[in-house]
């Protein structure tokens, strides 16, 4: 009997005895079944659990009973909690969710090549854009390596896909910037004002952007201006044009920064010896300054201002092909004042508000002269633009976001021709409202309007706006855009007659991009109607007419061979316009149907020397000969573009400041570039537009003290 | 007496939360011994052990040392690995281990060292655009462990390593990086860590340097 009760109590008690150890043995997959190595499996609140293997299996015993919460954990994965019952061996499998982190969601990216420090995910790093030998750090050369933009080195401004550097528009932390480029001169167009080193961020966008922005009939270049510098910092330069010197200065709390910086400019030496082909008579020199001043007024807002200020004189003489035996002489003198305020404060409950100031003028004093031919032309222009700006977003759920704003410009343009005055003022108002939808985090969709009113035009127009983007894997993506763009005629235009309407550009794109840490591969095909283009023969009206198709290809390799970073992109463009004077729709005189770079950047350490070689190709433009029969016009190509750029820079400590010695060539191998003709009335005399100086040297060097910024001076080259 | 036990009732509740059960201890000794053997220093492995640290963290939310070695084995494994790609999201783990155990043990030399650390790794990412910002980072969190401690080994190491590395015309000093670590072997031979279980590592690592740096 006794025994029997023994046994008895044996029997009751062994399970408690073996559940004092009891294994746990599963497998974990994602969502596609595949096993997942790496997991951590544990149960919850005690130190039970083990690390999947490769093939995703896990196995360990615990000493817990009873009802408890098995947690399988893994980077860029959902941490999932499942509970389970323990009275005995337990067998599970468990399946993880991708965590839909920033490298797994899809962006919108037709039509844009962004450049950003804060996310990972781009196709350029700010310092890509002015890592590129032969840009002389600026911002837009820089961006005529990418795919959609032409070599138009002949004129001011980015020609992107079939349309003009005017319809190109360039915005400053969401302010238009009215005069990006310093005055050009005749076949000297002027490079950009701001320094690359300003921005944080650039997307440049080849067409199909967002609601955001209007008034660019072709593209949008959005500059994201710098927060906090790390630290204060100093730096002086000198090179064979002028000297420049600068402070930044980080407040002692950290949360506030101003900066000042001045330069002066004068090539005129460099061009007493490197003989340019037209003669200076002043200068050039340029006198610039800047000031900044930033402060975080929260943990979640922050007020910026910079300020810019800038004047120049310069004049060239050359042979006047008009009057034979005479010389024309060109004089320009400019002054610029740039200003923008920003404030940016989330308002609580997923709202967050931008809103922006800028005050603008420019004014031109130029003079035309065939020396002892005919009197002076004095030409006296002034622009001034004000404007605000308001933008609240809105996050709606994890990913999806609700733009709405407004924006108010007062432009005036002021010009005096001898004693001729033409002026106006333009009230434009614009609204906009967006909304970027993921349907899933692979999936998204970007459905936008805006709506603008010109007092001038005295018209509405409304521009709707759509992109959809589907990630097909981790690094791939493709994308469509759609959307109507409007734009004010050019001054020159309106400033004459007021009865025009906007000019009207619809874009369709279609993108497929591949985006890993060192390899980018980006194929994009668009067409684009233009409508309402300025006609000025036989009469200025809103009339002429355009398209432009083409397709696109990018690939930047970064690993393949050691220190070597470069890109390749080429640009196929077929694209023809009745505007202006033209007679019917012909491919412009500034497009050209083939255009490719390739960029090369290699360090070598041992010497620490960065070499940067840039060499650039563009088939043929037409030009116009005005000895052609009408049925001809523009049926003459100029020769193939070649440009060949090369930068070095050596880098070293002089004292306690780091220091740059910089030498750069454009052109090096001196190819003969003809960017078109230009014809005398008669039609008897022509001569070349060819660049001024077809070969540039700089020689320079920078020091810093404090922040090593030296890569920042290679960079500029 | 009543405003005494008043001044010793939250010292008594510090060693209640403080209060380390002998299973913590067991296997705390178990897995920072781990990371004394040199085998278990290739990304894999580490992230095994931080695993392991995490899970012991998730039971013991008041103690700092389990998130401060998560933090450590998950940013060697990113300092280790040869997928750049994967630096970022590891980087990010020891960053949210290592702010919790700073909220356990506030200002404490050995997570300025770890946020050194980290900082280091996110360079590697991509050291042209990155250096600017996460270079002076990384050193500044030296500076912070050395002037908490200045006795803590592990700032001359990461000092020397630094030194070692970094080339010379950034700021890089070989000769300078074998003072610096030779200084840090005389504080290693000095120290005592505060117990077993206490950071304690880097000592070989330094070694090897300090050879590598002689020749």
């Amino acid at each position: 009997m006794w025994k029997h009760s023994f046994n008895l109590l044996l029997c009751i008690c062994l399970p408690a005895l073996v559940l004092a150890q009891q294994k746990i043995i599963g497998k974990v997959t994602d969502a596609k079944k595949r096993p997942l190595p790496g997991v951590n499996v544990y149960i919850k609140g005690s130190y039970d659990g083990a690390t999947a293997g490769a093939d995703g299996t896990f196995s360990f015993t615990t000493t817990t009973t009873g009802p408890q919460v098995l947690v399988a954990s893994l980077m860029s994965f959902q941490t999932q909690e499942q509970a389970i019952n323990i009275t005995g061996p337990v067998q599970v499998t468990l399946m993880l969710k991708a965590a839909m982190n920033e490298l797994k969601v899809v962006t919108i990216s037709a039509g844009s090549i962004e450049a950003s420090n804060d996310k990972n995910n781009t196709v350029l790093k700010p310092l890509d854009i002015v890592t590129t030998a032969g840009a002389t750090a600026d911002i837009v050369n820089a961006l005529k390596t990418l795919p959609g933009t032409q070599q138009t080195n002949d004129r001011e401004g980015l020609f992107v896909r079939g349309g003009t550097g005017y319809e190109t528009q360039i915005f400053i932390d969401g302010l238009m910037v009215r005069n990006p480029f310093f005055t050009s001169l005749p076949d000297m167009p002027g490079r950009g004002r701001f320094s690359p080193f300003l921005f944080k961020g650039t997307t440049f966008s080849s067409g199909g952007y967002s609601a955001q922005y209007g008034q660019g009939l072709s593209s949008a270049l959005v500059l994201e201006s710098e927060d906090l510098p790390a630290r204060s910092s100093y730096s002086l330069g000198a090179s064979v044009l002028g000297v420049s010197g600068g402070l930044d200065e980080l407040s002692k709390d950290k949360k506030g920064s101003f900066g000042i910086e001045a330069d002066y400019t004068n090539l005129a030496p460099y061009f007493n010896i490197a003989k340019p082909k037209q003669e200076p008579t002043v200068g050039p020199e340029i006198i610039g300054t800047s000031l900044n001043f930033r402060r975080r007024t929260s943990s979640t807002g922050i007020l910026k201002f910079y300020g810019y200020g800038n004047w120049s004189r310069m004049g060239f003489k050359k042979n006047s092909i008009e009057y034979p035996g005479y010389q024309e002489q060109t004089d320009v003198r400019n002054q610029n004042v740039y200003t923008n305020l920003t404030y940016k404060e989330s308002l609580g409950s997923g709202w967050r508000m931008n809103a922006g100031f800028s005050y603008s003028s420019n004014i031109d004093k130029i003079k035309l002269d065939t020396i002892k031919k005919s009197p002076v032309t004095n030409v006296h222009a002034r622009s001034d633009l004000s404007q605000l700006r308001l933008m609240l977003t809105k996050s709606l759920g994890a990913f999806s976001q609700l733009r709405l704003g407004g924006e108010y410009q007062y432009a005036a343009e002021r010009s005096e021709f001898n004693s001729y005055k033409v002026n106006y003022v333009d009230n434009y108002s614009a609204g906009f409202a967006e909304s970027d939808i993921y349907f899933t985090p692979r999936f998204v969709g970007r459905f936008g309007g805006r709506l603008e009113y010109s007092t001038i035009l005295a018209k509405v127009n409304l521009a709707p706006r759509v992109s959809l983007a589907y990630k097909l894997d981790d690094y791939s993506q493709f994308s469509l855009a759609y959307g109507d763009y409007y734009q004010k005629p050019e001054p020159q235009y309106l400033r004459f007659k007021q009865d025009l309407s906007y000019m009207k550009a619809t874009h369709y794109i279609a993108s497929f991009q591949r985006l890993s840490s060192n390899y980018t591969f980006r194929v994009e095909a668009f067409y684009k109607k233009y409508k309402d283009l300025v006609k000025t023969v036989p009469d200025t009206l809103t009339n002429g007419t355009g398209y432009a198709k083409g397709i696109e290809l990018f690939w930047r390799d970064r690993k393949t061979i050691k220190n070597l970073d470069y890109w390749i992109s080429y640009s196929f463009l077929d694209t023809k316009r009745n505007y202006l004077y033209y007679p019917y729709e012909v491919q412009p005189d500034f497009a050209a149907k083939h255009t490719a770079s390739l960029v090369m950047k290699k360090y070598f350490p041992k010497i620490t020397t960065n070499i940067g070689v840039t060499y650039s190709y563009a088939s043929g433009r037409p030009y116009y000969n005005p000895n052609l029969p009408e049925s001809k016009f523009m049926s003459e190509k100029t020769i193939d573009f070649n440009t060949l750029g090369l930068s070095a820079s050596y880098l070293t400590t002089v004292g306690k400041a780091f220091t740059v010695f910089v030498i750069s060539v454009t052109n090096v191998f001196d190819f003969k570039q003809v960017y078109g003709y230009r014809y005398s009335t008669d039609g008897l005399r022509r001569e070349e537009i060819v660049p001024n100086a077809p070969r540039f040297l700089f020689v320079g060097m920078f020091m810093n003290f404090g922040v090593d910024r030296r890569q920042d001076v290679i960079n500029n080259l | 007496m009543k405003h005494f036990l008043l001044l010793l009732l939250p010292v008594f509740a510090a060693v209640v939360t403080k209060a380390q059960s002998p299973q913590y201890q067991d296997a705390m000794t178990k897995q920072v011994g781990l990371l004394d053997v040199p085998a278990s220093y290739n990304p894999q492995s580490m992230l095994d052990i931080s695993n392991t640290f995490e899970r012991i963290a998730a039971a013991e939310k008041n103690q700092w040392l389990p998130y401060y070695y998560a933090a450590y084995s998950q940013v060697m494994s990113a300092l280790m690995t040869q997928d750049k790609d994967k630096i970022d999201g590891l980087a990010d783990k020891a960053e949210a281990n290592i702010n919790k155990a700073d909220s356990l043990k506030q200002n404490d030399d050995e997570v300025a060292c770890i946020r050194s650390l980290i900082a280091s790794s996110r360079i590697m990412v991509d050291p042209q655009t990155r250096g600017q910002q996460y270079g002076p980072e990384s050193g500044m969190q030296i500076q912070k462990a050395k002037q908490i401690n200045p006795e803590n080994p592990r700032v001359y190491l990461l000092e020397g390593q630094a030194l070692y590395y970094t080339p010379e015309q950034f700021g890089g000093d070989k000769a300078k990086a074998k003072e610096v670590l030779q200084v840090a072997l005389q504080k290693y031979a000095a120290f005592k860590p505060a117990s077993s279980i206490a950071p304690h590592w880097g000592e070989p690592h330094a070694k090897d340097l300090l050879q590598q740096a002689g020749k």
